[in-house]
């Protein structure tokens, strides 16, 4: 047996180059890392049970149609649980994001209207986003407070800001540039439905390709290792709730869009809806590990039962009821099969 | 009836990629200290957590007192009266000792509505550590408890559910010499009392002094029992790792070169105003009591934890540190004591784990550059001898030795120039140290300034070109290889002042 160590890189080496690294990086995904990666959503089986499930009880749930109209409910907390997918892969918690979407969509609206431009109401909208994102940030790193609390009052504190910049009163009508974005297609597709995939693309090419994905990761994972391996926590984290801002900005714009107005009590109940497509999907409320796919399946289970059930004709309390015994029925499975 | 209390016989156990177990017999008698040997990697916490059933046996048999038994889950483990001991305590630091001991099993009274017994688990809680000759009120919460008397409580314990098989994973690694000697007078105690204990345990020379039989794995089968009494240390050594280890410290010392790391008048919490100085191609051994500062200096030199006063120059340079980011820009890397809570990400893989601290140097953008990173992990893990089943393996799941290598691979992927240890050997084997004295040996010859903080007098003395002694935050003593005695250190590190130039 050699025990002896060699300690002499070569530069080539180093820079992964070299004869030596070419051996073994070869399989970027090995057959076991797909296998696996198929296992953490196995939340995807739970999908296809309800679709199919909701395929026998009603014969026009499963029509290409239905299943776009899905993907179009879809698309908003689609996109805003993609943000709080990242932090809670930080082991952090965003309880705001319905009121920075309020707020973000009166702002924009109320722009669009006194014809400043889209473009420049867009624009508005990002610099609110994720300012109300980096502030978020800052008050946990800098501060020190626990996401928990720093958002949770931030969230009432956004939600004040958006009934005082219109008095409480909803804003109707956007240009129909705008509503594009909201009630357009390509092709077959509505548009809110692409948007939400290229952002998905784009959240998945962040975490698995990125330093700010892997930083992410290593922080949810073990902060304190991080910080002492030269990485820059802070900065990390807070960019984290900065992305988290600008994906609420993006979900404005679908929303606004599709509504054709804005109201500053718009995005109620967000938080809860992005958070349950993120822990559904597979991302542990601990930290240290996401599933940006899962979330959008997660998303997309909690869109197909709201469909579904209102093709039955279930009473909106009873949906309540349905939607929450599945949040903690997909966990559970999630749970049992590990 | 069987003249063994527990048989294991033909136990398999395969993981993925690994064969942890391979036809593997264990015989424990009754009243004995059975020490279980091996290098890390080896079997044995494979072995002790298919006994306390944690995992399920692909295939073998389990026999107490001549009958055959299943152990399917801990429950299963408990009611044949097998408790373990982890090196993790699983402790409730706000409860009291008595709570701790009758956790879940508290003893109640009243007909009706059934009340806790507190002066009854009270009362039984003082009789079990009476059985010890502890003097501890079982009401003190157990956080006022230091590491010697929270193991106490976890003896206490397992005891308490009436265990006659006690294993001990590496029960003294935390303890002071005192304190192993009160631990050892408990287990003869408990020998006296008829009950069996499995002691693992790397710590080789206090095994005579303990235990009667030793069982020895290494690579996932038995390679032998021996007794104790009739076998020495080489003999032991040579059955782990499968040679003999000529020296347990294998020092090859070089020319020392040009000035390092020059520290002046440092001040933080826990350091009153240390100046040294650290050479190229020296191994500097930082010796002293546990609490001493050793620690403490390190972190404040790395910015771990901001240093109140004082300069700290690199190469002749001053550098201005105030996060570790700033330390590894400046050249120095610092391996922690704590593997799990400062050294890695045990959630994240191998590949992800060296590639943190130079996560720079293979991004272009912010975008990772998958291949390079992948090359350079490939390159430790090959080098390094990490024994890894891919480069996509999650830390956790590494042997203690290998997550320190990986520890070792992230620094030495900064190139530092200053590499500081800190008890670089603590909880892994024999073989495990011997390579990483080698590698220390080896960056000294590259001109590395290394810093090895250990508690480990043979290692300090042993490893070291020169050595310095802290005590309450200050240098109270440095010696030069030549002259170093362990009397000396002692003697500076419990408060004489000698050898100081």
């Amino acid at each position: 047996m050699q025990r002896g160590v060699r300690l002499v890189f070569t530069n080539h080496e180093l820079a992964g180059t070299g004869p030596a690294g070419a051996e073994v990086s070869k399989p970027r995904f090995s057959q076991a890392s797909v296998m696996q990666y198929l296992q953490q959503i196995g939340i995807l089986a739970g999908f296809i049970v309800l679709m199919l499930a909701f395929a026998i009880l009603s014969p026009y749930f499963l029509t290409l149609d239905n299943l776009l109209a899905i993907a179009l409910q879809s698309s908003i907390n689609a996109v805003v649980a993609l943000g709080m997918t990242f932090v809670i892969a930080t082991g952090g918690i965003d309880l705001s994001v319905g009121s920075i979407v309020a707020l973000i969509g009166v702002v924009m609206a109320d722009l669009m209207q006194s014809g400043v431009g889209i473009p420049v109401s867009v624009l508005a909208g990002t610099v609110i986003g994720v300012g109300c994102g980096t502030m978020n940030g800052l008050l946990i790193t800098k501060a020190k407070l626990p996401p928990f609390i720093v958002t949770l009052g931030m969230m009432s504190f956004i939600r004040g800001l958006a009934l005082i910049y219109t008095s409480g009163q909803p804003i109707y009508g956007v240009p129909a540039g705008f509503r594009f974005l909201g009630s357009g297609y390509i092709g077959a597709v509505p548009v809110p439905v692409i948007i939400a995939a290229l952002a998905a693309a784009l959240a998945y090419f962040l975490l698995r390709r990125t330093r700010f994905g892997e930083y992410t990761l290593a922080i949810g994972g073990n902060e304190e290792a991080t910080r002492l391996s030269g990485v820059n926590v802070g900065f990390y984290k807070t960019l984290v709730y900065s992305f988290c801002g600008l994906m609420c900005t993006l979900g404005t714009i679908i929303l606004v869009a599709r509504l054709n107005a804005a109201e500053p009590i718009a995005g109620f109940n967000y938080e809860l809806d992005a958070i349950a497509a993120t822990v559904m999907g597979g991302t542990s409320l601990t930290g240290g590990q996401a599933n940006i796919l899962g979330t959008m399946v997660g998303a997309l289970i909690m869109g197909a039962l709201r469909n579904g059930l209102n093709l039955l004709n279930v009473q909106a309390f009873y949906q309540q009821l349905a939607i929450g015994a599945v949040i903690i029925l997909a966990v559970l499975v999630d749970r049992f099969r590990k | 009836m069987s003249e063994f209390l527990l048989e294991m016989r033909n136990v398999n156990k395969r993981f993925p990629g690994v064969i942890a177990l391979q036809d593997v017999n264990f015989a424990l008698k009754k009243g004995e200290v059975h020490v279980l040997l091996g290098e890390n990697g080896a079997g044995k916490s494979t072995l002790m957590k298919i006994l306390s059933g944690a995992y399920p046996m692909d295939s073998g048999e389990i026999f107490i007192k001549g009958k055959r038994v299943e152990i399917n889950k801990p429950q299963d483990a408990q009611e044949l009266g097998i408790s373990i001991i982890h090196q993790e305590f699983n402790l409730i630091p706000h409860l009291s000792i008595a709570q701790n001991i009758f956790l879940g099993r508290e003893p109640v009274e009243g007909r009706f509505i059934k009340t806790i017994a507190w002066d009854k688990m009270y009362r039984k809680a003082a009789e079990i550590l009476g059985r010890f000759d502890i003097n501890v009120s079982p009401r003190t919460p157990v956080r006022e408890l230091g590491v010697a008397m929270q193991q106490m409580v976890e003896i206490a314990k397992a005891l308490s559910v009436n265990a006659e098989i006690v294993v001990m994973d590496e029960p003294t690694a935390a303890l002071t010499t005192a304190e192993t000697e009160k631990l050892f007078q408990v287990i003869r105690t408990l020998k006296a009392q008829g009950v069996s204990i499995i002691y693992i345990s790397h710590r080789l020379e206090e095994l005579s002094k303990i235990g009667d039989v030793a069982t020895v794995l290494r690579d996932g089968r038995n390679v032998g029992t021996v007794d104790l009494k009739k076998t020495d240390t080489d003999t032991l050594v040579r059955m782990m790792v499968g040679r003999s280890l000529t020296d347990m410290f294998p020092k090859e010392s070089v020319p020392r070169g040009k000035e390092a790391l020059r520290v002046e008048n440092l001040y933080g919490k826990g350091v009153n105003g240390v100046s040294f100085v650290a050479y190229e191609g020296e191994v500097l051994g930082f010796a002293g009591i546990v609490g001493c500062g050793r620690t403490e200096l390190a972190r404040a030199i790395f910015g771990a934890d901001p240093a109140s006063g004082g300069r700290v120059y690199v190469d002749g340079r001053e550098v201005s540190i105030s996060s570790p980011r700033q330390a590894i820009k400046a050249g120095i890397a610092y391996l922690t004591e704590d593997r799990g809570r400062e050294g890695l990400v045990l959630g994240l893989s191998v590949r992800e784990n060296i590639g943190l601290p130079v996560l720079d140097k293979v991004c272009r953008a912010g975008i990772v550059n998958f291949g390079r990173k992948s090359a350079l992990a490939a390159n430790f893990v090959k080098n390094l001898g990490i024994k890894t089943p891919s480069l996509s393996t999650l830390a956790r799941s590494l042997s203690g030795g290998n997550q320190q290598k990986v520890v070792l691979a992230k620094w030495l992927a900064t190139k530092a120039k200053v590499l500081i240890f800190d008890e670089p050997t603590r909880g892994i084997d024999v073989g495990a140290k011997w390579e990483i004295y080698q590698l220390i040996n080896e960056l000294a010859k590259q001109g590395t300034s290394v810093i090895m903080i250990s508690s480990d007098l043979r290692e300090i003395l042993g490893m070291s070109d020169r050595i310095l002694v802290m005590r309450e935050g200050c240098i109270t003593g440095e010696f030069d290889r030549s002259e170093a005695t362990q009397e000396k250190i002692l003697y500076c590190a419990a408060g004489g002042k000698t050898g100081v130039h």
